[in-house]
């Protein structure tokens, strides 16, 4: 393991001076700023007070804008953890355009040691801004209702850190067959693009067609967007209870908002959802390890 | 001298495409060795084989006494390289990309800080330390380059084509620190280059062509095998040259002899005395060498 601190201090100094892979990885989570900032939050905002009122129970704004907030803090914890790890992971494909590949394996390095410094410093990397991005969405919520618990923040963190690992781990084995800067950026764009609606970042999954639904459910990233939704959003809820709102209806906006998810009609645990989430790192890690061994074995 | 390379029937292919075929030389300790061919005529393969970073068909290499099969790690710590490109972090400071490769030899702290110190001293390039590799001059980087090469005080230095594209100034500084180091520490360089008269101040030569040794010896030797002499006769008429019997061509102030080789130069001078007043006797170029040997000319970073 010589080298490995060496190695992630490397990978993560070029990520952050890179400006271009640095502003790229933001781009996401900018979109879903926007979207909230120009239409979203109305709209949630309105369609959570008419559901409401419909109930017949009245409710005021902080709570309202708590829990608009709340989705909005998940969404953006969610996507930021998965497309800042992809973006982050690009560098050992840049190492291989740049030819600074070459030059750390001319070096009595072994290949184990370098495929887990760019593992680890991208979690550092994609750690220190969602960590950033969580600290400014507390200060937001702060500001819009604050209905967090410590407990919850800390559940917050520990999701987005399951996350991150999640999103590199996948990006890991994604980005590692990769060898030009066409390639590399067409799957920038495309986790960019996509990722927001394949875990329900932009809309929640509980608004698709029931097929999607389906498939969806089958992908673990949208069990760590509902980690999210539910750690933030528990206060609210726990708020609406103690306002004495129908337990009904305060679990008709759970489904609404993918507090609840639905594997197949099953509803799926917290527990269950944990354990989707880990069990998907640990087989993403695996594969890259493999994808590794593989390729160590085909260049002797 | 000991052998610190020893290449044995060495094969590489790519597909259909033969890189390397039957290679087999000795390189000596402490000496420079130029490798030499046109593009694509197995010198990178060969390289990257040497170096650890591509397999090999067949054949056996052996570095420094290890067998690269049996222990590549050992072989990649008595071993710097220079690529033909600088493959340096653009965005990282010098300071900053000598340290993240010295911790890849285990190289910290306080060692890391006396090595840099004394490569910056002996490339010269203290004030560079805090720019990024990026912004540095192409001369700038060439020197960042050697420096990361000898980061771990390697026994065999591999340069790949290391002048190409620089001005006299930093070629001459290059050659003279090289020069220094093969001195001081018995370092051997191994050296591919494009430029003929940096071959010429070799200790041993190999030509590739196709992937196959062409020829090979010390520079006199090939000179002598593949070359001719040339006379130069000055203050001399026409009609005078005429008489030697033997091919020339006018140069602007004189004439140029050429002879197969140095006892027929004698010959010629101990018959026509009366000819040979003011002269000089030269050996062929490695360009002719080369020219000979392949049919293709070098021309500074080229095949022409």
């Amino acid at each position: 393991m010589t080298g490995l601190g060496a190695l992630i201090q490397r990978n993560t100094k070029l990520y952050f001076k890179d400006k271009g892979m640095f502003f790229t990885s933001l781009i996401t989570p900018v979109i879903l700023l926007v979207l909230y900032a120009t239409f979203l939050a109305n709209v949630y905002e309105s369609s959570f007070r008419s559901a409401l009122e419909a109930a017949g129970a009245t409710v005021s704004d902080k709570v309202i804008w708590g829990c608009v907030g709340g989705q909005l803090v998940s969404s953006l914890l969610a996507v930021s953890s998965v497309t800042v790890a992809f973006c982050t992971n690009l560098l050992m494909v840049q190492d291989k355009i740049t030819g600074a590949r070459q030059d750390l394996t001319i070096a009595p390095v072994k290949s184990g040691t370098l495929a887990l410094s760019y593992y680890l410093s991208s979690v550092v990397s994609t750690l220190l801004i969602c960590f950033t991005t969580a600290g400014i969405c507390m200060i937001y919520l702060g500001c819009v209702g604050w209905f967090l618990t410590a407990g919850d923040v800390a559940a917050l963190l520990l999701d987005v850190v399951l996350l991150a690992l999640f999103g590199t781990a996948l990006s890991s084995c994604i980005n590692f067959p990769l060898t030009t800067s066409g390639q590399a950026s067409a799957v920038g764009t495309i986790v960019s693009a996509g990722y927001g609606f394949l875990c329900g970042a932009y809309m929640p999954i509980s608004s698709f067609s029931e097929g999607l639904q389906k498939v969806i459910s089958c992908l673990p990233g949208s069990y760590g967007t509902s980690l999210l939704r539910n750690h933030a959003l528990r206060g609210v809820f726990a708020e609406m209870e103690r306002m004495g709102f129908p337990p009904v209806v305060v679990e008709a906006i759970r489904d609404s908002v993918d507090c609840n998810l639905y594997f197949f009609g099953n509803k799926v645990s917290l527990r269950a959802m944990y354990l989707v989430l880990v069990s998907s790192i640990v087989l993403f890690l695996i594969l890259y390890v493999a994808m590794n061994i593989r390729s160590g074995r085909k260049k002797k | 001298m000991s052998d610190i390379i020893a290449i044995d029937h060495l094969h590489k292919s790519f597909g259909s495409v033969k890189a390397v075929q039957d290679l087999s030389f000795r390189v000596k300790e402490g000496e420079l060795f130029a490798f030499l061919g046109i593009n694509g005529a197995g010198k990178s393969t060969t390289i990257h084989i040497l170096c650890g970073q591509l397999s090999k068909d067949s054949g056996n290499v052996t570095i420094c006494g290890t067998n690269i099969d049996e222990d590549a790690d050992r072989i990649k710590r008595s071993i710097g390289v220079v690529f033909q490109n600088s493959v340096l972090d653009r965005d990282l400071s010098v300071r900053e990309n000598l340290a993240s490769r010295a911790a890849l030899y285990g190289i910290f702290g306080k060692d890391f800080r006396i090595r840099l110190e004394e490569l910056s001293r002996l490339l010269n390039f203290q004030d560079l330390l805090g720019r990024p590799v990026g912004k540095l001059s192409g001369g700038q980087r060439r020197r960042i380059d050697i420096a990361r090469a000898l980061l771990h005080k390697p026994r065999i230095l591999i340069l790949d084509e290391p002048t190409t594209g620089l001005d006299p100034q930093t070629r001459s500084t290059l050659w003279r620190v090289i020069g220094d180091l093969r001195k001081t520490d018995n370092m051997t360089v191994f050296l591919t280059t494009h430029y003929m008269e940096e071959a010429a101040d070799a200790d041993y030569v190999v030509i590739l062509d196709h992937g196959q040794i062409a020829a090979e010896g010390t520079p006199l030797m090939l000179k002598n095998t593949y070359t001719g002499d040339y006379i130069t006769l000055y203050s001399q008429s026409e009609a005078q040259v005429q008489k030697l019997g033997v091919p020339y061509e006018p140069i602007r102030d004189a004439f140029r002899v050429s002879v197969p080789n140095t006892a027929t130069a004698t010959e010629l001078i101990l018959e026509y005395p009366e000819v040979f007043r003011d002269y000089e006797i030269t050996k062929g170029k490695m360009d002719d060498v080369f020219l000979a040997v392949t049919g293709k000319a070098l021309t500074g970073g080229a095949e022409a």
